[in-house]
């Protein structure tokens, strides 16, 4: 439709300076004008030669008109497919990475919740076991301090009756002295008993 | 013949002449080149997409920033309205662009420096703002473009012909500023290497006299790449900027 509408307007302003430029050229080219002439009778400066218009303007409407079609219809849609697929690639990507960055952060979070809580696990049963066995020390040691306790006094015991005995010996080996040193000296019996009474110890 | 700076935009006929309507039409070495300006643009865009591989090759960069840099164009320029006038601005950049670019090529034809050609793709573009602007928001369209709001009624005439001026002149500046810049930079790029060869002609003096211009000549041809681009580049954001006021007037 362009073309239809072209065709009355575009001449209009090209007419106009189609003498003056063509003129102008002439003129300009003046020197070169000896060799051109066998070329022949072209007085219109070519491209604003009118009578060539129409062919232009139509075989113009023609080829756009072509060209637009295969853009739009063929040649777009595929750079744009090819595009929206990096795109989107690219995206999906990000949003894969952000995914795995995620999990990952969660992972962490996991571990070290669980290492938290192995921690104080472990801490646990090392206080409880500590307690345990120091509870099973104490009543070790309870238990071996009160056999020794009892072991000490039986000695005590032991040790007082053999001494106590001992003494006893010692005051009836002194009184036999006494009463042979008394007869020894003086010739005079002794009874044991005062003896005993003499040295002390019990009759 | 060879020096002539204007025989490279010389319309010939290829096929024989037919009539439709009253008008004479042939295919000519013009339309022979919009033809492969398309054939380039969707081989290269093809080829560019056919692997379709994750981590892009050479071809396939090139074809995704080129299909970037006209949507990031659209889409900052329009906003995500824009969205459905994305494939006609990425054919208009990469029509011109190609076309530009083939141009360069030593005797191929450049279509963008035909004036009904840049012309047509002007017209075209201001009668499509028209139309979306008025089936957008219908003829208050133009009220809301051409009486901008909070202006003082003593100036408002002067703003609204002014408003009216640049709106009539914008399919103007649209075609011509693509079809002089191509226009000229081609005429210019031949003179200089028509130089070349004409003192390259007259023995040693004027083969050390050809080096200025031969340099000269190496240079613009790196500039008209540069031109090849912008005047695409700025064609499809001035397209841009024009639905823009179509799809929200009043600035």
């Amino acid at each position: 439709m362009s073309g239809t509408t072209t065709t009355t307007e575009a001449p209009a302003p090209a007419e106009a300076p189609q003498e003056g430029m063509a003129g102008g050229m002439e003129g300009h080219e003046a020197p070169a004008e000896g060799h051109t002439t066998a070329e022949g009778g072209h007085k219109v400066f070519p491209p604003l030669d009118s009578s060539t218009f129409p062919s232009q303007i139509l075989w113009l409407a023609v080829f756009f008109s072509l060209l637009y079609l295969l853009m739009s219809k063929l040649v777009l849609p595929r750079i744009e497919a090819i595009l929206k697929k990096r795109h989107d690639h690219i995206q999906g990507d990000i949003a894969t990475a952000q995914r795995l960055q995620k999990d990952t952060q969660a992972a962490i979070a996991a571990y070290e919740k669980e290492l938290a809580d192995a921690k104080a696990r472990a801490h646990g049963i090392a206080e409880e076991t500590r307690g345990r066995l120091q509870a099973e020390t104490d009543a070790e040691r309870h238990a071996l301090e009160a056999s020794l306790a009892k072991k000490v006094a039986a000695a005590e015991g032991k040790i007082n009756t053999a001494r106590d005995k001992a003494m006893a010996q010692v005051h009836d080996v002194a009184a036999d002295s006494a009463i042979a040193i008394v007869e020894k000296l003086t010739g005079a019996k002794v009874s044991k008993a005062a003896a005993l009474k003499a040295s002390g110890g019990k009759a | 013949m060879a020096n002539d700076p204007i025989h490279q935009f010389q319309i010939h006929d290829l096929t024989d002449k037919f009539h439709i309507g009253g008008y004479e039409f042939s295919f000519t070495n013009s339309a022979l080149f919009m033809g492969a300006t398309v054939l380039t643009i969707t081989g290269f865009l093809l080829l560019a997409a056919r692997k379709a591989e994750l981590v892009p090759g050479k071809t396939q960069s090139v074809g995704e920033l080129w299909y970037e840099m006209v949507h990031n164009m659209v889409r900052q320029v329009l906003g995500p309205e824009g969205k459905k006038f994305f494939p006609l601005v990425f054919s208009l950049f990469s029509f011109v662009l190609v076309a530009n670019m083939l141009g360069m090529f030593p005797y191929f034809f450049t279509v963008t420096s035909q004036v009904v050609v840049t012309a047509t793709l002007a017209v075209f573009v201001i009668v499509l703002v028209v139309l979306v602007g008025i089936w957008k928001h219908g003829l208050s369209w133009f009220k809301k473009l051409f009486i901008p709001h909070g202006v003082p009624l003593v100036i408002l005439p002067f703003i609204s012909l002014i408003e009216i001026i640049s709106f009539l002149s914008r399919p103007v500046s649209l075609g011509l500023r693509l079809f002089g810049n191509m226009l000229a930079g081609h005429i210019v790029l031949k003179v200089f290497a028509g130089f070349v060869v004409s003192l390259g002609a007259l023995g040693l003096g004027g083969m050390l006299g050809a080096i200025a211009p031969m340099f000269m000549a190496v240079a613009l041809t790196a500039l008209e790449f540069l031109v090849a681009f912008l005047q695409a580049f700025v064609f499809a954001i001035l397209t841009c900027v024009y639905l823009n006021d179509a799809l929200h007037p009043g600035h």
